[in-house]
């Protein structure tokens, strides 16, 4: 009883001590075992000094994290930070008297940061005209292919690097009996905006919408078309085998049904967990020999951090501790090493290299690889499009139609230019 | 009266001035610039064919989801009250699946019916129908629409057994001695005596149809593929919530008010009369 | 009765088991997939049968082990839940049954005009019209509170509608009756017209408490303080993993016992809930 008694005083002695300390809430949208991840890197921050209490908060997947911050700043509610899915780049970057932009934030606070530390692949697709960082890289990743070394020996396969590979091993596949070659997760950003940057083609005019809102969507030339109509007859003849709009295909390729998957490389941990009755590799996204000799980068998906404005500035010296902290290489590197995410400075990458990470789990440097080969060109930076969360979902609905047959691949990648340069349209409007 | 009214004018007539006020502007996701726009954004939405298309699919849903359910519960409800011994088992074993919540319910039917790993798709699969809900936008809405019926019957059923065992026994055995079959019995007899309890499950069956089922279509299809599981009630959540579309999604909520407001003077003008009390 | 009683009953038997297989189907599935290992849900086909992890699933569940994200126990989420369920349908039925007694026996300027205000508007639910509610929300300084959990949910068409029929029913003969005794209002209200509807508030309280516990997006969004999170928050948000695979195993047992609490009380208020209804069609 009695030590239950001094317990509780303790307790509440302690959050007391606590309560002095400034308060910075963080919105994230890492759910599981990536959000004790998280809990950890904030715990992490908040034993390394005593003038800050960073409170990570939960608030569901990206798309309810993103509306609870946007209804939270329209009721004067904000966190200090919230973590925001790349399609929504192009809204935060658009509401300026909403964000403090990274590089003045860390500037005004005095923390030292230079922005060449951070993987130029991953934060061209957050930094403004003028090369300024305006978010913080937290979690990034880029597609990858997975495969199942059983099935292709099987059939006596090499691990595909281009799509006209890809072709034929699927076929040999079918041939000897299975029910699929392979299976894509996240279409619009695999087959679509990855396909776009590998192949040095243009996703969107106005340089993928960097140089201003008054861009349209270009995924309906004939590259683009010439791929998915590919990907349309093979989804007849069982090559290809349609699974869903997010990672709802994985199952296809953790029971064996396909032999070869492309999605994010931070699937890499849950393929890792699932997949028992066979050995998978990891190989870069393929590319068509016939479009281009050397396949540039791919983009990544993922989130950033994304500081809101409007509370004091005392808080935001904090919040530029942390984001110092969050990029330090044993942080970075630990998180990429624990989720399959890419490292966001090179520092990290090199200490993960350091500690033998990637020899003892091969596969793992594949993206990091895919990513820092070659310089990003005007195609490969990255997209900044408006409304891009509805954009990607007429995609999904317009690519719906041709893997069931209901129309061409011209037809429907035509529509979806039309239907998603009204929302670009819509967008110009309200964000001049 | 005066609680409801007062809860009702705060966290309904305020939050819908806010949305008839936000229908006429086109605003970014922040609100930091703001356009007054008149009815651009309703004209928007009568002018754009997909608007309709999701009406449509929103009716065939509807009509599937109160049919089935309120089918299914009829029978069951009819055979319980039929039964001599074992009614009461049979309530406690059908009542329990109304607790679930409507997501949950989603994500279950999703579980059995996922066309790699589901117990029933691969049983299709055996008798030789291809399940694939991703790609097939009728089994996507019929998928939607059973999850969403499973949902309710439990509810339909509780009602319709309470309006059966209701009706006077002696009724029954009247219409036996006058040498009325079962079949018969239950069309001149029990059917018509149970339209009070009818109609107010046909308000309750629609109306949950309508609004409720968007946690289930969130879970299972989220609208897809393409559009043929996009009801109303999702599209003003999907452009609003997911979008931040504000403008446009308010004036289709504003849409839906209306109509709503419709549907409920029908149903009092025109069925109410009907229903004998 | 005339006719065969015995092939009738055997096929109501029948019909009604078929029905139960149905409902209880999903139920099934949920149980069988916490009794297996992550993995063997998510490659090859989900098993029939359970396997052998229940107790180390349900442990898990219980100890919060594997969901350490969610950072408050199953327990607080389970407490949260049940002050918003009850908050939820108290509040319902006690101003529903003001707002029904009123229309119904009291004439009144613009009575109509009340009821279809209240029955029309709040059929739209609340993922329609939350982004304005939320600002309304945070303008009144209710965001964390029980309060902002429980308030904007609280009016009801459903149970407004339901009252106002049972209290149709009402002989106007009793009506009268009380008042020539001299029973003014508020007398008639608690002596007659409460006893007389109890069994039905048991249904409305029963309606309202799943409506309350089941609710998702709300709480979600009102809350940023874990201590208010609910448990149907916490199931969306172990199915939330990004790019990480869903354990379902985790999922499925956290899923059942979400249910445990509104399948207890349906079960429980069963007679009453049951009765209720039928008063209310007489």
């Amino acid at each position: 009883m009695i030590r239950k008694a001094v317990g509780l005083a303790l307790a509440s002695a302690l959050s007391v001590q606590v309560s002095a300390a400034t308060e910075i809430e963080w919105w994230h949208a890492m759910g599981g075992s990536l959000g004790e991840k998280v809990n950890e890197i904030a715990e992490g921050f908040n034993n390394s000094q005593d003038a800050y209490v960073v409170k990570p908060v939960f608030k569901g997947n990206y798309t309810e994290t993103m509306t609870a911050a946007v209804a939270a700043f329209r009721a004067h509610q904000q966190p200090h930070v919230v973590q925001v899915f790349e399609v929504g780049t192009a809204s935060m970057m658009a509401a300026k008297g909403a964000v403090y932009p990274t590089w003045k934030l860390m500037a005004d606070a005095g923390v030292e940061f230079d922005p060449s530390d951070y993987l130029s692949s991953v934060t061209g697709y957050y930094t403004s005209n003028d090369g300024k960082m305006l978010s913080m890289p937290f979690n990034s990743s880029t597609p990858v292919l997975y495969y199942n070394k059983d099935a292709l020996a099987k059939v006596g396969a090499e691990p595909p690097k281009t799509w006209e590979e890809i072709g034929q091993v699927g076929k040999k596949l079918i041939d000897a009996g299975y029910k699929c070659g392979f299976t894509t997760g996240w279409q619009s950003w695999v087959q679509l905006e990855n396909f776009s940057a590998r192949h040095d083609l243009p996703f969107a005019t106005q340089n993928n919408g960097f140089g201003g809102t008054d861009t349209e969507l270009v995924i309906n030339s004939p590259a683009h078309v010439k791929h998915i109509a590919q990907l349309a007859e093979w989804q007849k003849s069982g090559i290809f085998s349609y699974g869903g709009r997010r990672s709802d295909s994985a199952p296809k390729f953790y029971s064996g049904e396909c032999a070869m998957y492309m999605n994010s490389s931070a699937s890499y941990s849950g393929v890792k967990g699932a997949v028992s009755d066979f050995e998978f590799g990891v190989s870069q996204l393929p590319y068509w020999k016939s479009m281009i000799d050397t396949p540039k980068n791919t983009i990544i998906g993922g989130a950033t951090l994304w500081t809101l404005n409007g509370h004091d500035a005392e808080d935001y010296k904090g919040v530029a501790q942390f984001f110092s902290y969050l990029s330090s290489p044993e942080v970075q590197a630990d998180w990429h090493q624990f989720t399959g995410y890419l490292p966001i400075t090179y520092a990290a990458a090199e200490l993960t290299r350091k500690q033998g990470f990637y020899e003892q789990n091969p596969g793992t440097d594949v993206a990091i690889t895919q990513m820092t080969s070659g310089t990003p060109t005007a195609n490969s930076k990255g997209l900044r499009l408006g409304n891009f969360v509805q954009i990607r979902d007429i995609i999904n609905e317009e690519l719906e139609n041709v893997w069931s047959g209901k129309a061409t691949a011209q037809d429907a990648l035509d529509r979806a230019v039309e239907r998603g340069n009204t929302l670009l349209r819509k967008f110009e409007r309200s964000n001049g | 009266m005066a609680p409801q009214l007062l809860v009702t004018l705060v966290f309904f007539i305020w939050p819908a001035g806010q949305a008839v006020w936000q229908s006429f502007l086109v605003e970014d996701a922040f609100g930091l610039s703001t356009e007054f726009v008149w009815f651009e954004n309703y004209a928007q939405i009568f002018t754009d064919s997909r608007y309709y298309h999701t009406l449509w699919t929103t009716i065939i849903f509807s009509a599937g989801v109160t049919l089935m359910s309120m089918g299914v519960s009829l029978l069951l409800a009819v055979m319980a009250d039929q039964v001599v011994r074992g009614a009461q088992v049979y309530k406690t074993l059908l009542i329990w699946p109304y607790a679930v919540a409507p997501a949950v319910a989603g994500v279950l039917w999703l579980f059995m019916f996922h066309p790699t790993v589901g117990v029933l798709a691969y049983m299709l699969d055996t008798i030789g129908i291809e399940w694939n809900h991703f790609l097939d936008g009728d089994q996507a809405l019929l998928l939607v629409i059973i999850a969403a019926a499973w949902k309710q019957i439990s509810y339909n059923f509780l009602f319709f057994l309470a309006g059966l065992q209701a009706i006077p026994q002696s009724l029954h055995e009247a219409a036996a001695i006058d040498g009325a079959g079962p079949g018969r019995r239950f069309f001149t007899i029990t059917f018509p005596l149970l339209s009070p309890t009818t109609f107010f499950l046909l308000v309750v069956n629609v109306v949950y149809a309508f609004f409720d089922t968007f946690g289930i279509i969130h879970a299972v299809t989220k609208g897809g593929p393409g559009d043929s599981t996009r009801t109303l009630v999702y599209n003003v959540f999907d452009d609003g919530f997911v979008g931040l579309d504000l403008g446009g999604s308010a004036a289709q909520s504003v849409v839906l008010m209306v109509l709503v407001g419709l549907m409920t003077v029908v149903q009092f003008r025109f069925v109410e009369r009907k229903v004998q009390y | 009765m005339v006719e065969n009683r015995f092939w009738l009953n055997l096929l109501s038997h029948l019909v009604l088991g078929l029905g139960v297989l149905l409902v209880a189907f999903p139920i099934w599935i949920a149980f069988v997939a916490s009794t297996h290992s992550a993995q063997g849900l998510v490659s090859g086909t989900i098993p029939f049968w359970p396997g052998d992890l229940f107790l180390e699933n349900f442990s898990q569940v219980l100890s919060g082990g594997n969901d350490g994200s969610v950072g408050v126990s199953a327990m607080l989420m389970l407490f949260n839940s049940l002050v918003m369920a009850l908050g939820i349908s108290i509040g319902k039925i006690v101003i529903s049954l003001m707002a029904a007694y009123a229309i119904v026996f009291f004439r009144f300027p613009l009575r109509s005009v009340c009821f279809w205000i209240i029955f029309m508007t709040l059929m739209l639910p609340v993922e329609v019209r939350i982004m304005p509610t939320f600002q309304v929300v945070a303008n009144l300084n209710l965001l964390d509170s029980y309060t902002g959990l429980t308030l904007p949910l609280i009016a009801s068409a459903t149970a407004t509608f339901l009252l106002r029929q049972f209290y149709m029913t009402i002989p106007p003969e009793l009506v009268e009756a009380a008042r020539v005794d001299g029973a003014g209002p508020v007398k008639f209200l608690f002596d007659i017209l409460l006893p007389l509807s109890r069994t039905n508030l048991a249904a409305l309280f029963v309606i309202m408490f799943i409506y309350g516990w089941n609710q998702y997006l709300w709480p979600l969004l009102v809350t940023t303080d874990e201590h208010y999170y609910t448990i149907v928050m916490g199931i969306q948000r172990m199915l939330a993993v990004g790019d990480d695979e869903v354990a379902w195993n985790i999922v499925m047992p956290t899923t059942l016992l979400a249910m445990l609490p509104p399948v207890g009380v349906v079960l429980m208020m069963q007679r009453l809930f049951v009765k209720g209804l039928v008063e209310t069609e007489k």
